[in-house]
């Protein structure tokens, strides 16, 4: 069973969500995609002030075993990299909602948080993939 | 849910990602592959390779049955224990598969006999096929499925090994030089590995080979997955049958003409006449390796772009964890020199071309 905090807000393409206040998220990928991934090698991210609408594709991951293509869970403008994933990808592996993180994004329309699922609901998703 | 090695039980409560390979559960990880590739390179890892096919060959005719049946010549294994690896090919000069054959025996002598380890994922078409081929000798091909095989691998794994060995099995390991075995009581332990460091293959008995694993594990050997398995062969330079190489792919598009015995001219292998032509047309693809210095993992199946030469495909790719950077193994053009394009994802990214090898006993060795 991986772990799937309930304070978090969850996508089908296994991104987690943290909403931090004053629009801004925090978004990471879930233990059960870290999981699936295996050792984290190379995280590549969106530029900083770049924006995005949901489900663009904004970065890639990439394990030992195989790249992952991330897309932006939401829309809005990149505020901050996790800049420590350059030197140590592993930490994904190791806190994946933690140290961790990979961006912080300003939310362009809060509407579309209420679209966004919850623990329970991400649960289900992953249990239909197994 | 496929089959299951004697291991399966100490493997889950190892804490192993258990995957299909080839209608076998296998551990994939333990946890991280990573950390267990790196265990190998630095001290000693072991593997459940029990999956892998046992096949003794005897009978008055095993000899010239093997001159017949591989490229490479079973020849040369002129003392008991010396192995051989050789690819086994079709007419047309594909790998049908590749293995390994030990010498058992004393060989020129009325009692010899060889055993080979094949592939578990080719298991069913390796077995037709040296049947097929048998028939005008007198031989006889018995499968070893009670034969268990755990691989103890890395600078430290004999030294582990003989903590927990037996007087004679320490005795016949302080004797045995590299790709060279031993038959220990039901034993047969062999200096051969699959990941470029020192180490031990162990073939025992199923019903002993529980206790064996759990021996190592408490003197501190780690037990590794799979996945590790794969990027440490990858590191070596080591072929993978159905990413390397296969039926379609001549061993001289493999870099293994090294392992085929020209010599003597008149020893008719199977296979020899079509790769004859090939050798004599001279332009098969060549396998080579490719390094990516930069951010990125290159990945089998990925196009590989040769500048007015043409194109070739990865047939394998990784992160290298010894390296730090991408390593792969790729199929191109036989002019090909020191440098290619890969796309990767849309991206059109430089590598450079080096042999197919890249680390050997924990040391890059690629220039």
């Amino acid at each position: 069973m991986s772990n799937i905090p309930a304070e978090l807000k969850y996508v089908s393409s296994h991104e987690w969500i943290r909403i931090e206040g004053d629009g801004v998220v925090t978004i990471g990928i879930t233990d059960h995609a870290q999981d699936q991934l295996g050792d984290v090698v190379f995280v590549e991210l969106p530029e900083q002030g770049t924006s995005f609408s949901a489900s663009d594709d904004f970065g890639v991951v990439e394990s030992v075993k195989a790249a992952s293509d991330l897309y932006a869970p939401i829309s809005g403008e990149v505020l901050e990299t996790n800049e420590a994933l350059e030197e140590s990808p592993e930490i994904v592996n190791s806190d994946p909602y933690g140290d961790g993180w990979f961006v912080k994004m300003k939310v362009e329309d809060e509407s579309e948080l209420e679209g966004l699922l919850s623990a329970e609901g991400y649960n289900e998703v992953c249990e239909a993939e197994d | 849910m496929g089959q299951k090695t004697a291991l399966y039980n100490q493997h889950l409560e190892m804490g192993a990602k258990i995957v299909d390979f080839g209608g076998w559960d296998m551990p994939l990880n333990y946890g991280s592959q990573k950390q267990e590739h790196i265990d190998v390179r630095s001290s000693a890892g072991m593997f459940d390779v029990s999956h892998m096919t046992v096949v003794d060959v005897t009978g008055n005719d095993a000899r010239d049955y093997l001159r017949h049946l591989l490229a490479n010549d079973v020849a040369r294994l002129t003392e008991t224990g010396k192995a051989l690896y050789t690819a086994m090919l079709n007419h047309d000069g594909g790998v049908v598969d590749d293995l390994i054959v030990y010498a058992m025996g004393t060989p020129g002598s009325t009692g010899e006999w060889y055993r080979l380890v094949v592939n578990c994922a080719t298991r069913e078409k390796d077995l037709r096929w040296m049947s097929e081929q048998s028939a005008r000798f007198e031989v006889s091909l018995t499968e070893r499925p009670e034969l268990s095989m755990v691989a103890v691998q890395g600078p430290d794994a004999i030294a582990f090994f003989n903590r927990v060995a037996t007087e004679s099995q320490q005795q016949a390991i302080a004797d045995l030089t590299v790709f060279r075995g031993a038959a220990v009581g039901g034993w047969f332990i062999a200096r051969t590995g699959y990941t470029g460091e020192d180490g031990l293959e162990i073939m025992v008995p199923e019903r002993e080979v529980e206790r064996l694993w759990q021996q190592l594990a408490d003197a501190g050997v780690k037990p590794c997955g799979l996945a590790a398995r794969d990027t440490l062969r990858l590191e070596a330079g080591m072929n993978l049958y159905g990413s390397d190489m296969d039926e379609a792919v001549s061993p001289l598009a493999a870099n293994m003409a090294w392992t085929i015995a020209w010599e003597p001219e008149d020893r008719q292998f199977v296979g020899r006449e079509s790769l004859q032509k090939l050798r004599a047309q001279g332009n098969a693809d060549k396998l080579v390796g490719l390094v990516l210095e930069g951010r990125g993992v290159l990945r089998a199946h990925q196009k590989v772009i040769v500048e007015g030469i043409g194109e070739g495909e990865i047939t394998s790719g990784t992160f290298s964890p010894t390296l730090g950077h991408s390593i792969a193994l790729a199929r191109v053009p036989r002019a090909t020199a020191d440098s290619a394009e890969v796309d990767m994802r849309g991206k059109r990214v430089a590598v450079s071309i080096t042999k197919p090898c890249f680390v050997r006993q924990g040391k890059k060795v690629f220039a």
